[in-house]
């Protein structure tokens, strides 16, 4: 037995990659995170916060958002202590990652 | 079949289990003392603080906690078992019903004794009835050498990669717990072998990758993944077989799933679990050398039931009395329902008998008047052998 719910183990035991991720980004209603990268002093505290795994971080240095997965909960504009994160409007322009335009570049960590 | 001669020790029911516990060294031990249940884990906690076994046993702070505590280890990689009777084990049911879903097996060695109230810490089968439907198997034993050898035969059946279910091995409070008689042990090295090394698939710990237990499970899951729950239980009854089969094959003690004793050409026939076939195989044989055609059929597996191999047992029987000691208050008592459903449609009658609740004694003139009675047209719906004001002999 297959499909959206996956194999059905004996006692319903779930393995990685049975269940596809749910693709919570379609829950957002006309807003989504953005981030000033000119304020943000890469604490993580949202990646370790969004309930969604919507937060990236790359060797302990934050990657912005997957908006596939992020649901617009505000959680991390909640958290953020530099209040680096703001919702704005679905339609908004965003740099890669979700960088407000002009505050900077998203930097990749080095492993 | 032939084997070298082990010991015999004279151990009460009990006792014996606790070896067979020593013999199969279980990583975690989960329990919590209950009547007449606590004399199996007395005698293995001696064993354990003796260093006889590495077992980790754990002293929880009630049934539940047990149970809960046996699904977690079994799951996470361990060969588990437990003790319990009664009000524990209807304490415990909640979580046996998790532990079969999860497919746990967890080998529960249960003292039989009756449900409260009024409280009574004597034999009969409402505890394990409690479990009936919870997907657990259940094995009765006659006495303290199947107590043993049912307890050696347990954790294979319970592990087998078509079954993987919580195994409960009853022996009848008292009857079999605390009566002493000579066991033939097997030697730990023959016990170690036959049980083999503990394996289920994605074990929490130790395992090839994660994997999550007990998730939940929707309406498009739920009904698949109990239907798998079933399949697993009827599974078990070929395993069984094939595990009673292999023990007489390496250790010379022949423990079939339906053991029938002196069918042949019998036309009225008991049924019974447990104790209770020791005293009535006493009574055929006393009315075989009278000349009567009688016979004893005495279930070791009750869960799953084997109908197929109970209509195969039932030879030229035209009436069966099927010996029940719990009841199911307006209704009829779970064996009697079981063999019913199992031989409808052969022609056979079958008469329903409630008898030792609360540790009431068989006598063997009850088990003859039930015999005799059988060869009459039935006195009632159903027949409570040895109650105060049916049975004029109830004390005896
Ligand atoms: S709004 Fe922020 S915390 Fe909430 S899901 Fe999106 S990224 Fe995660
Ligand atoms: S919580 Fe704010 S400051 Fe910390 S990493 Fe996230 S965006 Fe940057």
């Amino acid at each position: 037995m297959s499909g959206a719910i996956g194999p059905l183990r004996a006692g319903g035991v779930v393995l990685p990659g049975d269940v596809p991720r749910p693709r919570t980004g379609g829950w957002r209603t006309g807003r989504k995170p953005a981030v000033d990268l000119s304020r943000c002093v890469n604490c993580l505290v949202c990646w370790i916060h969004c309930p969604d795994t919507a937060v990236l971080q790359e060797h302990a240095v934050f990657q912005g958002f997957n908006y596939d997965l992020c649901k617009g909960c505000e959680i991390c504009v909640e958290v953020c202590p530099a209040d680096a994160i703001s919702m704005v409007p679905e339609q908004t322009e965003l740099a890669a990652g979700g960088v407000l335009p002009g505050t900077g570049v998203l930097a990749h960590g080095q492993g | 079949m032939a084997r070298v001669e082990t010991t015999s020790q004279v151990l009460t029911g009990a006792e014996a289990t606790a070896h067979a516990m020593r013999q199969i060294r279980p990583d975690v031990v989960p329990v919590y003392p209950i009547t007449p249940q606590t004399p199996i884990i007395q005698t293995f906690s001696r064993f354990v603080a003796d260093g006889k076994t590495d077992t980790v046993l754990l002293q929880v702070e009630s049934e539940h906690s047990a149970m809960s505590a046996a699904v977690g280890a079994a799951l996470a990689g361990g060969r588990t078992m437990t003790a319990t009777a009664s009000q524990g084990l209807a304490l415990m049911v909640e979580v046996v019903y998790i532990a079969a879903g999860l497919r746990a097996p967890v080998v529960i060695a249960v003292g039989n004794r009756a449900l409260s109230g009024p409280i009574n810490i004597h034999g009969d089968h409402s505890d394990g009835m409690l479990a009936r439907d919870s997907g657990a198997l259940q094995l009765y034993a006659q006495d303290a050498q199947e107590a043993y050898d049912l307890t050696v035969l347990a954790p294979r059946l319970a592990e087998h990669p078509d079954v993987m279910l919580p195994v409960m091995v009853g022996q009848d409070g008292f009857n079999v717990t605390h009566s002493a008689e000579p066991v033939a042990l097997l030697a730990d090295e023959e016990v170690g072998e036959f049980v083999g090394e503990y394996r289920i698939p994605n074990p929490l710990l130790g395992g090839e990758g994660p994997s999550s237990h007990g998730v939940f499970a929707m309406p498009d899951s739920y009904f698949e993944i109990r239907y798998q729950l079933v399949e697993a239980v009827e599974a078990a009854e070929h395993v069984y077989d094939e595990l009673a089969a292999e023990y007489a094959r390496r250790f010379g003690r022949f423990l079939p799933a339906i053991d029938s004793y002196r069918m042949e050409d019998a036309q009225r026939a008991l049924l019974v679990l447990g104790s209770a076939a020791g005293t009535a195989k006493d009574v055929v044989d006393d009315l075989r050398g009278e000349g009567e055609r009688v016979g004893l059929l005495a279930l070791r597996l009750y869960r799953p039931f084997p109908e197929a191999a109970l209509r195969a047992a039932m030879g030229g029987v035209t009436r069966l009395g099927v010996l029940d000691r719990a009841v199911s208050p307006g209704a009829y008592p779970p064996l009697f329902s079981d063999a019913h459903a199992a031989l409808s449609g052969t022609g056979i009658e079958l008469r329903s008998f409630v008898y030792g609740l609360g540790g009431r004694d068989l006598s063997t003139r009850a088990l003859r008047q039930v015999l005799s009675e059988l060869a009459a047209p039935a006195a009632a719906r159903i027949r409570y052998v040895g109650l105060r004001g049916e049975d004029d002999d109830g004390e005896s």
